[in-house]
């Protein structure tokens, strides 16, 4: 097994806490810790994810994107937050002013929620639900509302337009998402994070699952990458149609809210599909090659699971730099006609593969 | 049975486009020798722009100080914008003789419009484009550019 | 049947209200400061009025102050994407007027000229295109290789947009001793890309689903509205000028006239790719038999056209592109009218638009390849 274990860290913090505190002083600092380490995960994945972008969108077209501020623009990114959170915050004159303000907390709210019940090593762990996947599905959808209200309370047609679409989008990707991870719920017989991973310890569910397993993850790909309004399918904030969608009016702080928000997201699809199709943080292993499989373990669980997420990353982002935008209704009709009906035959191919025993 | 067959091959052919597409941009982001960007402040020292370049009017001057520019203002009257205002002035010969030469050469350089047309009716060759691009100034009255260096006179037999 | 909702309190019917959208004067799919007045029900476009006159710079009045030479560089800051063939109407439409022979010289590097800037002007419009599509990527191609002729034009004239290579009687300066290795150069390079514009953008599925019967325009509405260039041959409207009043060294070259029947946008883009297989092959007809010669004919230093009438209509990368002069026989005209093939390729955007949706809309305006400039003059 693996000799990384994140278990001993985190028993010897609560160990050494519980010594001389009370036990609900334990229990709140400990919250306090991994509040803290999500927040400034969530900023730091900003950051790098923003700056990764901004470079393979560059290396993509011929470009070198940022190279001024710092050795190869690393520090591009930083520069942006400041100016982001030295900017003016704006409201338009006849907005919800309330809801106008809520919108980008009610987005943040529901990436931080799904960022909480990631397995990022083994270990690693804040929440583990029994019920994990529905938990992620649930939150991760409820962004869509911050989106609406974004768009309705800023008092501007563009914005409504794509708060509309994003709706409209949103709702409908949903089901292929849950759909396609269903069929790895069947294949792994828990919803809960923990025992989906156990249960690849001896390969991926992607290699173990036959073709359903292929396609299962194609789906969860193009779903997902629909779900966080991105690629080819950004029509919420299109910006050769409605200039910028649904966050046309917010500036500064809040502005910045969406668009870490997004990024985020991104990586939460990525790392529900690397957790779900491609093992989490367990190593690649090939069936009985004893020494090939001792040298993959001793690569650590984190790094695993984040070189999963990012190989995810770039392909969602060679997407978004390769392909034209959908149409409103061609996009609908590619859920409903295209991936929903595929992905309930799948399913039925899952289950009797799986009834048959016929995976590995 | 054809329409399931005929659905599953669409669907495969609309993949197949889509990675052909990615296989494109897949190799543009394997072979950054193809990078065309240009780091411009950086590579200055190299940057030449072509002999033809139209940058900005300038009046030729040689090593004694002598333009060629006989005040005839035929520049001025053939430019579209009133860029050029040709300021010229009566001096004394050594002879006694009077003689017209110019006093100012006023060039404007934000009216421009690089259109070339003084360059070519200048009977003397007295003003050429230069290739200097950078134009940006911390204000507009810099732009108003005065040619003729000062102390320069007329270049002998040119008239 | 669905019901009609009714308000609570009154118990009428609901009132709907159409939806209106101002797309500009700052929008990122106008390229430049063209306003659209839309009319929406949701989605779905009712009516597209466009408003113009954010940069009307009254050139046409003036040209009525400034002398033949000087006309000429104004028609650079019409459709700046075409400037060369702009120039090259202006300066035959003189040349007729003043009844003078051109240089086989002339013509030929003219025509060379012409078709390189019809080719950077579709260039840019590929990128553009895509970029409208949502596929940024296409834009820093299509610029690439646009920077390629760019180059070239620099080289041989100085400047790289605004050209103003054109005099009347001639060229201003002959053509620099790389002209004919770069342009070369140029064309071996852009046969090996063009192939990969089609394989990103052309057979994409996504692209094929957003263009293909998006915004038809049939023949007889091309031709009602004036609608020249590639997107009136999309619609099977020949009006090649080109081929039916040819001008320069078009006489002495081999080329088809594009034409599509389905008049949609994939017609219009695929008729501009076609465009530019046909602009490559006329360049390499001529680049070899450049005749010798002299790149200008002497004309008086001030030009007076004798009084009349003068009409000169060329080919230029949006269409049809006309010059009137109307000349009392002074140094400058008396009128002078173009004839921008923008203008009337706009007129038509409310007919091929109505029950579209709004990411139509885009495509549409993107096909139509406008240059703000050249409409509002
Ligand atoms: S280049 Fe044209 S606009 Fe500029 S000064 Fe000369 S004639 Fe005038
Ligand atoms: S620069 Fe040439 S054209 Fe202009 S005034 Fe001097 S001599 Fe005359």
């Amino acid at each position: 097994m693996n000799i990384y274990d994140f278990k001993n860290l985190t028993d010897s913090i609560h160990a050494s806490l519980s010594v001389n505190l009370s036990p609900t002083a334990v229990t709140i600092i400990e919250f306090i810790i991994i509040a803290s380490a999500f927040m400034i995960l969530f900023t730091l994945l900003g950051l790098v994810l923003v700056y990764a972008e901004r470079k393979i969108a560059a290396f993509f077209q011929l470009r070198l994107g940022p190279m001024r501020v710092g050795k190869w623009g690393i520090a591009q990114t930083a520069a942006d937050a400041i100016k982001l959170i030295l900017k003016e915050p704006l409201v338009t004159k006849n907005a919800d002013k309330f809801l106008f303000n809520l919108a980008p907390f009610i987005i943040i709210l529901s990436t931080f929620l799904a960022l909480g019940a990631m397995p990022f090593a083994k270990g690693l762990h804040a929440l583990d639900f029994d019920i994990g996947i529905l938990y992620l599905t649930a939150v991760s959808s409820f962004g869509v509302i911050g989106i609406l209200i974004a768009g309705w309370s800023s008092d501007n047609k563009y914005s409504l337009i794509g708060a509309m679409r994003s709706g409209a989008q949103v709702v409908s990707y949903e089901l292929s998402v849950g759909l396609s991870l269903l069929t790895v719920v069947i294949l792994a017989g828990s919803l809960q994070f923990s025992e989906i991973i156990a249960s690849q310890e001896t390969g991926w569910w992607i290699f173990r699952g036959h073709i359903p397993a292929m396609i299962a993850f194609i789906i969860f790909m193009i779903a997902g990458t629909a779900e966080t309004g991105r690629g080819p399918f950004d029509l919420p904030e299109a910006e050769s149609e409605l200039t910028a969608g649904y966050h046309t009016e917010y500036s500064g702080l809040k502005f910045a809210f969406f668009f870490l928000a997004e990024f985020v997201n991104m990586f939460i699809i990525a790392g529900i599909g690397a957790t779900v199709f491609l093992g989490g943080w367990m190593p690649f292993h090939i069936g009985n090659w004893e020494g090939f499989n001792k040298i993959m373990d001793f690569i650590p669980s984190l790094f695993w699971f984040f070189g999963k997420v990012a190989f995810l990353i770039f392909l969602m982002m060679w997407f978004k730099w390769t392909f034209p935008r959908l149409r409103i209704d061609q996009l609908l009709r590619l859920e409903w006609k295209y991936l929903l009906p595929i992905n309930l035959v799948n399913i039925l191919v899952m289950a009797f593969i799986v009834l048959m025993g016929w995976h590995f | 049975m054809k329409a399931i067959v005929k659905y599953i091959i669409s669907i495969i052919s609309a993949l197949r486009t889509l990675i052909k597409g990615m296989a494109i941009t897949g190799h543009y982001i394997s072979h950054p020798k193809e990078i065309i960007t240009q780091q411009y402040p950086e590579n200055r020292e190299t940057l030449k722009m072509f002999d033809m370049f139209r940058g900005e009017v300038v009046l030729t001057h040689n090593e004694d100080n002598e333009h060629m520019c006989t005040g005839c203002s035929a520049c001025e009257v053939v430019c579209p914008n009133g860029t050029i205002e040709i300021i010229s002035k009566r001096i004394e010969m050594p002879d006694g003789k009077k003689k017209k030469v110019i006093d100012k050469f006023v060039y404007h350089l934000s009216m421009c419009t690089f259109c070339n047309l003084c360059i070519l009716s200048c009977p003397t060759d007295a003003i050429k484009m230069s290739q200097d691009f950078e134009h940006a100034v911390f204000d507009r009255s810099q732009l108003t550019k005065v040619l003729n260096k000062p102390g320069s006179k007329l270049m002998e037999g040119v008239r | 049947m669905e019901e009609i909702a009714t308000n609570k309190n009154t118990g009428k019917p609901l009132e709907t209200q159409e939806y209106f959208i101002n797309m500009g004067p700052q929008h990122p799919s106008t390229h430049g400061v063209l306003r659209l007045l839309l009319t929406l029900e949701g989605e779905i476009i009712h009516n597209v009025e466009p408003h113009l006159g954010y940069i009307h710079r009254s050139i046409e009045k003036m040209c009525e102050k400034d002398s033949y030479t000087q006309i000429i560089h104004l028609t650079d800051r019409m459709d700046y994407l075409s400037s060369h063939m702009n120039n090259e109407a202006v300066s035959l439409a003189v040349e007729q007027g003043l009844e003078v022979e051109i240089p086989d010289r002339v013509k030929v590097i003219r025509t060379i000229i012409s078709e390189l800037t019809r080719l950077s002007s579709h260039q840019l419009w590929w990128g553009v295109f895509g970029m409208d599509l949502g596929a940024i990527t296409s834009f820093l191609y299509g610029f690439r290789d646009r920077e390629m002729i760019i180059d070239i034009f620099e080289e041989t004239c100085g400047a790289r947009l605004t050209m103003n290579y054109n005099v009347p009687g001639g060229l201003m300066f002959d053509i620099h001793p790389n002209f004919q290795k770069g342009t070369k150069a140029f064309v071996t390079h852009f046969k090996k890309k063009l192939p990969e514009y089609d394989q990103l953008l052309t057979e994409n599925v996504i692209f094929e689903l957003r263009t293909k019967g998006v915004g038809v325009l049939s023949k007889e509405d091309a031709i009602s509205f004036g609608v020249t260039g590639p997107t009136g041959r999309a619609s099977g409207f020949s009006n090649d000028i080109r081929k039916h009043n040819p001008y320069s060294a078009y006489t002495q070259v081999d080329f088809n006239e594009v034409l599509r029947e389905e008049g949609d946008s994939y017609a219009r883009y695929k008729v501009r790719i076609q465009e530019m297989w046909e602009s490559m092959s006329i360049i390499e007809q001529l680049i070899d038999n450049i005749p010798e010669g002299d790149y200008k004919v002497k004309t008086k230093a001030v030009i007076k056209l004798p009084k009349g009438e003068y009409y000169q209509k060329v080919e230029t990368a949006r269409g049809e592109f006309g010059v009137y002069i109307i000349s009392e026989g002074g140094k400058s005209p008396y009128r002078l009218k173009f004839r921008s093939p923008g203008f009337s390729n706009l007129s038509a955007l409310n007919r091929m638009a109505k029950g579209a949706k709004i990411a139509d809309l885009v495509v549409i305006m993107s096909t139509l390849d406008l240059v703000i400039p050249d409409i509002d003059r």
